[in-house]
């Protein structure tokens, strides 16, 4: 890989990363969500993230050009390697708090994905419009039951609340603009995220006042998951989960 | 077989000069190989028989999602995930369908999810078998599907409409699944490293005998079996299906260089089919009194994913019912 395309491939790792690690995530609700129609909505969710992680993934592998495929970047990089969202990385919690993350990241992704389709990279475009699709009906789906739970009950407007507290820091490192974001800029392949920030946070506001929460009010950003700094603790416990197989039999195909 | 040991009334095939008027005309409809639709007559030991039945399956796919959610998180490819993670959620449709078909016949599905809790109503034995490698998810997909097809392929001319329609979908994803867990076989079994070849043989060894109890115990002296093939809702007798299920399988093995663990397993030409061991029944009635090795592990996580679940669909209520509200003011 030249030095020309390491931008490139931090840029497709982010992707594919944050779909790798959420999706996952998801997976772990598999049969253990509050209703049966839950169960199957979470795993097909599961099941487009893991989707989207092949295309960026794929893709991602081919920039590199050093002979690995998706898999080997899903199951044979270190947490310091992963370049995805804090947000995502974090423990389930309990449903309310993994549909408001889903919400928080469905906002980001219908405006990011859209402009993406603009992309001059014209992979970056035909896989951002793939992923579009699917991101539209997750974000319908996610305001919905963000709606519905923030809405229904004394309780469960306690749960949401607590969801959007404990999850609003995460969110301020999706917008941070560092060195790959303004190459990725410079070259047309994405647009800045300080740009998508406000159309984020119009969905966002919105989607809340009809749940009956408040945004919050303080605006300290954990940061470090995108840029692979630091993660948290939790990366690598999912990691040593998720990699087992390819790291106990190597070479081994499945 | 997702239904076991269904009881039906307990008496026996019924004769035509016990039936009422009533009964005779129905069961006439049966033998006409007419289809039963909810609004129709059907005796209530029928009605009875058939919710027992379909809830039994319709658990069966629920709780079936928990020993392959064990290894969703743990599939070594991304493909492979996205294959188990499909495969899963089918078997949460398939619950949906079937839970659907049960409600056609005046039972809801929180009363079926009660009983199921309350231990009032069962799920199949196999799924209280434990998990352990790789491989399992082959052996599950290959033989636990493959199992299941067997039943389930002729209940898709069950005498209960609903019942026989919500089969035709499941049939065609369940010989997917059985592709695809067979896949997973010839991967390790045959193309893999010593190591996968260990783990394909030690999950055949594992699942074999669950394999077969799934058909339930021979069902030449039940008089539970005799009354349900009289009203169609069984097809076949276990003993039937059970060897067919061996007969398919064991060049199926072969090919795959595993064996089967029987060492009476031999092909019999005077019959046409395999000679087989039976299954030890003493462990099969352990398992489906609750004393398998993950029946506790398998009903206290739905009883717990029920329970931790119940603010959320108390709060979905709520807001559908203030929904409801708000448009009836406008009004």
């Amino acid at each position: 890989m030249d030095a020309a395309q390491k931008p490139l491939f931090e840029f497709l790792l982010r992707q594919g990363d944050n779909a790798l690690v959420l999706g996952h995530r998801t997976s772990e609700w598999c049969g253990v969500a509050p209703i049966l129609e839950e169960d199957i909505a979470l795993a097909n969710m599961a099941l487009d993230q893991i989707g989207q992680t092949q295309l960026w993934l794929g893709y991602a592998a081919e920039v590199e050009g050093a002979g690995r495929s998706a898999d080997d970047l899903a199951f044979l990089r270190d947490v310091y390697d992963f370049r995805n969202l804090l947000m995502l990385e974090v423990p389930n919690g309990d449903f309310g708090r993994t549909q408001m993350r889903q919400f928080l990241y469905d906002a980001f992704q219908v405006p990011w994905l859209t402009q993406l389709q603009n992309s001059t990279d014209t992979r970056v475009a035909e896989i951002a419009a793939k992923c579009l699709k699917e991101a539209l009906y997750h974000l319908d789906r996610s305001s919905h039951t963000v709606i519905a739970l923030g809405d229904g009950t004394a309780e469960s407007n306690k749960r949401m609340d607590e969801a959007l507290a404990f999850l609003w820091p995460y969110s301020g490192e999706v917008f941070v603009d560092d060195e790959t974001d303004h190459a990725m800029a410079t070259a047309g392949v994405a647009p800045l995220l300080s740009e998508i920030k406000p159309l984020w946070l119009e969905t966002v506001q919105t989607v809340l006042v009809q749940a009956c929460l408040t945004l919050p009010e303080g605006d300290y950003a954990q940061k470090g998951g995108r840029t692979g700094f630091r993660h948290t603790e939790h990366l690598g416990h999912m990691l040593a989960v998720m990699q087992t197989l390819q790291r106990s039999y190597p070479g081994a195909t499945w | 077989m997702y239904a076991q040991m269904v009881k039906s009334t307990g008496k026996g095939v019924q004769s035509r000069n016990e039936m009422s008027p009533e009964d005779r005309a129905f069961q006439d409809r049966i033998d006409r190989g007419e289809k039963i639709e909810p609004k129709d007559y059907m005796p209530p030991s029928y009605r009875k028989t058939l919710i027992r039945q379909i809830g039994q399956h319709a658990h069966s796919e629920i709780v079936g999602q928990l020993p392959e959610g064990n290894w969703i998180t743990r599939a070594p490819t991304l493909e492979r995930k996205a294959n188990l993670l499909a495969k899963v959620q089918d078997e949460a449709g398939h619950g949906l369908y079937l839970y659907c078909a049960a409600e056609t016949l005046g039972v809801s599905r929180d009363e079926l999810v009660e009983m199921l809790h309350s231990e009032r109503m069962k799920y199949s034995s196999i799924f209280n078998y434990p998990t352990l490698t790789w491989a399992d998810m082959g052996a599950v997909g290959w033989l636990v599907d493959g199992a299941a097809i067997m039943n389930q392929v002729p209940l898709q001319r069950t005498s209960y409409g609903p019942y026989a329609r919500a089969m035709v979908r499941i049939c065609k994803e369940e010989s997917f699944h059985q592709r695809q867990g067979y896949h997973i076989m010839i991967r390790m079994a045959k193309e893999g490293t010593d190591d996968q070849k260990r783990m394909a043989q030690d999950a055949l060894n594992r699942f074999w005998y669950p394999a077969l109890m799934m058909f339930g115990p021979s069902d030449k002296d039940s008089v539970h079996s005799a009354q349900s093939m009289a009203w169609r809702i069984k097809i076949n007798t276990n003993d039937e299906l059970r060897q067919k299920f061996v007969d398919e399988t064991v060049p199926q093995a072969e090919f795959l260089g595993l064996s089967i663990p029987d060492e009476n397993l031999r092909w019999n030409e005077e019959t046409g089919h395999y000679d087989f061991s039976e299954p030890d029944w003493s462990e099969f009635f352990d398992v489906i009194s609750g004393n398998g090795p993950c029946n506790a592990e398998r009903l206290s996580a739905r009883r717990k994913a029920w329970e931790d679940g119940a603010w959320v669909r108390d709060a979905m209520l709520a807001h559908a019912r203030k929904a409801q509200n708000k448009s009836k003011a406008a009004e």
